[in-house]
Formats: structure tokens, sequence, C-alpha cells
């Protein structure tokens, strides 16, 4: 009994662990994904909404989305826009977003689009902690 | 769209606020102190340097 247990319990482990990162990369690539797979439906909306607003928003306002970034400044923001995960990718094979600021409120929108990125991150990583176990 | 720059800053600080307070506590409770917290910090601090900035270029 006791060894069948042992079994179950190191066989099942290396399973688990496979799936750790599951709520991370699902969370990177679609905002509040992460939470949602942890059924944390409350706080997922929540995240989902303030970022799919917000890089909505940048867009709106014609923001900047960085492609080929010709200086470090640029290459910084590349990153913050690829933390958007999925939504990068779909806005800019639609064509959406601009190419250069050309209104001041595009200076706002390319910064709208960068810090959802970053909030996405932060998203993404909180609901690795929750599967993790390190927050409740 | 083109909102005023305050427009920006309240709708700024509201999403920020949100994935802060979700993120960064874990009781609902402390939750919403701390997302209006983050929130009065985002919006108190960019009327405080607008104020600065205006005097500083007068």
């Amino acid at each position: 009994m006791a060894t069948t247990e042992n079994k179950i319990a190191t066989s099942g482990q290396p399973a688990s662990q496979a799936f750790v990162y599951l709520p991370l990369i699902a969370g990177w690539l679609v905002p509040g994904a992460g939470h949602f797979l942890l059924r944390k439906w409350l706080r997922g909306t929540l995240i989902s909404v303030s970022i799919l607003a917000m890089f909505a928003l940048g867009i709106a306002m014609q923001g900047k989305l960085y492609g080929s970034p010709h200086d470090i400044l640029d290459l910084l923001c590349l990153v913050g826009d690829l933390c958007n995960g999925l939504l990068y990718a779909v806005t800019r094979l639609a064509g959406l977003g601009a190419d250069q600021v050309q209104v001041t409120t595009a200076d706002w929108g390319s910064r709208f689009i960068v810090v959802a990125g970053l909030l996405n991150v932060i998203a993404a990583v909180d609901a690795h902690n929750l599967r993790t176990g390190r927050k409740l | 769209m083109h909102p005023s720059h305050f427009a920006a800053v309240v709708l700024f600080a509201l999403f920020a606020s949100t994935v802060f307070a979700i993120t960064q506590r874990e009781t609902p409770r402390r939750m919403v102190r701390y997302g209006i917290y983050c929130f009065v910090l985002f919006v108190g601090s960019a009327i405080v340097l607008s104020w600065l900035m205006f005097l500083i270029a007068r």
C-alpha cells in the first residue's frame, strides 16, 4: 500500500511540475488567462479588462507599435510591446498601430501599449506564484 | 481618439492601480485599499508635478 502511494507520489510529481509554468505562459499570451486557469475568475476578469482596455486605448490614440528598433529606447519599448503576447502579434498582423508618433496623444498611446505589456507580465508572474503556492 | 492629458492620466492610473492591487496584495480588502492608495498616488503626483512644472515655466 505504502509502496503504491510512493509510486503515485513519485510518478505524479513530474506530471504536475510539467504544468507549473502553464499559467505563466497562458497569462503572457492572453491577459488574465493564467488566473482563469486557476479559477480566479474575478481577478482574471479585472486583469483582463484592465490590460485589454489599456492596449485598445493605446491603439485608439494612434500609439506606436514598435517593430524594428533603431536605438536602445526603441528596443526597450519593443520588449514592453512584446510582453503583450498574442495581442501584439494580432495587432501587428492586422496592421493596426501607428508607425510614427504624429499627434500629442499618440505619445500617450505608445506608453499605454508598453505599460499594458509590463502589467501583463506582472499578472502572468502573479498567476505563476498562485500556481506554485507562493501566494494565496 | 484624443483624450485630454488629465483624462489619460486618470485612465492610466485606474488600470495600473487595478493590476497592482490584484498582484501585490493577497486578501480582497487589502487589494481594494492598495488599489485606492495607488490610484490616489498616481493622480496626486501627476497634479503636483504639473503645478511644479507650471510654476517653473513662469
